[in-house]
């Protein structure tokens, strides 16, 4: 255990030794892995935050049943009788008009509904339904839509869940940008390794008539791949984090336009480790390709 | 021991280095190998290494077939044997001490005691002092003697050298023949191929000659054949 820890050692020393001794090529393949990355970690801090604000609106959806304003306590009340009878579903609430139109003048619009006089708020009936399955909502929307006395079915989680659909749809071209990159860095160290087995040949063949094994000689470029990959992902959380210092007030303002408060947040140590450490596999796999293609045999 | 059973190397294109040379090196012993370029000298010592591997026969070492032996396993055999090639193969972006630390790197040799070892081998070559020079600020000589420190700094219980002298004047070529003698000495077995068949005259050694992939002589070292051997 002891050997294996110094054999490993030794591989990092001789990967770091590697890699500081060409700064300019060091960097510029950190900048190319930490710009390609970032479009990938940037695109997901993005529908991250966005899925956060989603998430504080609205976490339950909805059924809003309006009665036309001329319906009566007892139009309610056998309304209610047939709600009771669905069996999908789970609860639901009666909302009638005069506390509907206490809940509008609390949210501050007490001054435009007083200029109005009679009460324009109908009587309604909020459902919670069992499941979330959208057909559902649709189809218990539709059939109490044709019930007598219903002037309006609201289902008002409706633009949540198409936040959710476009978020859903925005992680799946955040990952396939992520491979695509991924796979760019995973070329870009293929050929640095590939370059490094070149120009260490010497080494590797003096090394092999030593007694290296195949591992002894590997090691050290996988090291080489996992750490420039590892670089790659500073440099991408380094970009993420300025665009976030870059945006964060112009977003915040825009917010505070609609009236809102949102505050652009940046990875959290979780996201950022995620980055790092999916830089290092890339660079790794990357590492483990070359060498297989390039030391096969040799 | 180290024992060549009708061992027969072609290359690829018909061409032949060894064409069944059969002969028993045993333990100890200091046996120069001469003949002419292309007579099978460096592929003998390769099949020893298991650089290359023969096309017919065995090559035994303390009655391991290693001819036969499975990639993966190789590097352990390498371990056992110190192995000088007529070029030095030193590394030039490394010091001297690095360069003959390198066989001990290789078998994760604690550094401290590795230390002491790689000062102790290049004592014995007579390069003391000069650890942290770099082999391009060396002479032929002293490369040589650097590469020699690295074959022996695992104290190997054979060692093979594939013409050490051949890019040296006589001066140096000699003192490194007197290195390989007082190896041989300390115990181990030594294996030299060499242009120069009085170079090693004063150690007495055994004497194996190669002619077109043939043993024609194997003397020992009172004068008597060996072996009888192709005429």
């Amino acid at each position: 255990m002891r050997n294996w820890l110094y054999l490993h050692a030794r591989a990092i020393a001789h990967a770091l030794r590697s890699l500081l001794g060409q700064p300019v090529g060091t960097v510029l393949s950190a900048l190319v892995v930490g710009i390609a990355l970032s479009l990938p970690g940037g695109g997901y801090l993005l529908l991250d935050n966005v899925a956060a604000l989603a998430r504080g609106v609205s976490g339950t959806p909805e059924i809003s049943v309006f009665l036309d304003t001329g319906a009566k306590k007892a139009d309610a009340e056998a309304l209610e009788a047939r709600l009771k009878a669905l069996p999908e579903l789970a609860s639901y609430r009666f909302v009638a008009r005069d506390e509907a139109l206490q809940q509008l003048a609390a949210s501050g619009l007490g001054d435009v509904l007083g200029g109005i006089g009679d009460n324009p708020l109908p009587d309604a009936f909020v459902l919670s339904p069992r499941g979330e399955d959208p057909a559902l909502f649709e189809r218990m929307a539709s059939e109490i839509g044709g019930w007598p006395r219903v002037a309006h079915v609201q289902v008002d989680s409706a633009w949540v869940k198409r936040l959710h659909a476009l978020l859903t749809l925005g992680q799946s071209a955040v990952l396939m940008l992520a491979g695509l990159l991924g796979f760019a860095l995973v070329i870009v160290t293929f050929n640095t390794i590939r370059l490094q087995i070149l120009t260490q040949r010497q080494e590797i063949e003096v090394s092999r008539l030593l007694g290296a094994t195949d591992p002894f000689i590997r090691r050290p470029f996988y090291w080489f791949g996992g750490l420039q990959g590892a670089l790659g992902g500073l440099v991408a959380l380094g970009t993420v984090w300025l665009g976030v210092q870059a945006l964060g007030p112009a977003v915040a303002h825009l917010a505070e336009t609609y009236g809102a408060v949102f505050v652009l947040s940046g990875p959290d140590w979780r996201a950022a480790l995620a980055i790092v450490a999916f830089a290092a596999l890339l660079g790794w796999l990357g590492a483990v390709i070359s060498v297989r293609r390039h030391l096969a045999g040799a | 021991m180290i024992v060549f059973d009708e061992v027969a190397k072609r290359y690829a294109g018909g061409y032949t280095a060894l064409a069944g040379v059969s002969c028993e090196i045993r333990h100890g012993e200091l046996v120069v190998l001469s003949g002419h370029s292309g007579a099978g000298k460096s592929t003998l010592l390769k099949l020893i290494a298991v650089i290359e591997r023969p096309s017919a026969g065995r090559v035994l070492i303390n009655g391991e077939d290693v001819s036969r032996l499975p990639r993966s396993a190789i590097p352990y055999l390498r371990r056992n044997l110190g192995l000088v090639l007529q070029e030095s193969r030193l590394l030039f972006d490394r010091n001297v001490f690095d360069n003959v630390m390198l066989p001990l790197v290789i078998t994760g040799h604690p550094p401290r005691d590795a230390g002491r070892r790689v000062a102790a081998a290049l004592e014995r070559v007579g390069l003391e002092g000069r650890g942290k020079e770099l082999p391009a600020g060396l002479s032929g000589g002293e490369q040589q003697r650097v590469a020699i420190a690295r074959a022996i700094v695992n104290r190997p219980s054979i060692l093979i050298a594939d013409e050490p002298t051949a890019h040296l004047d006589p001066a140096y070529a000699a003192d490194i023949a007197d290195l390989f003698r007082s190896f041989n000495e300390a115990g181990v077995t030594v294996l030299v191929t060499t242009h120069d068949g009085a170079l090693f005259a004063a150690s007495r050694p055994r004497r194996l000659v190669l002619a077109g992939g043939l043993l024609i002589e194997d003397t020992r070292p009172d004068g008597r054949p060996a072996q009888e051997v192709a005429a």
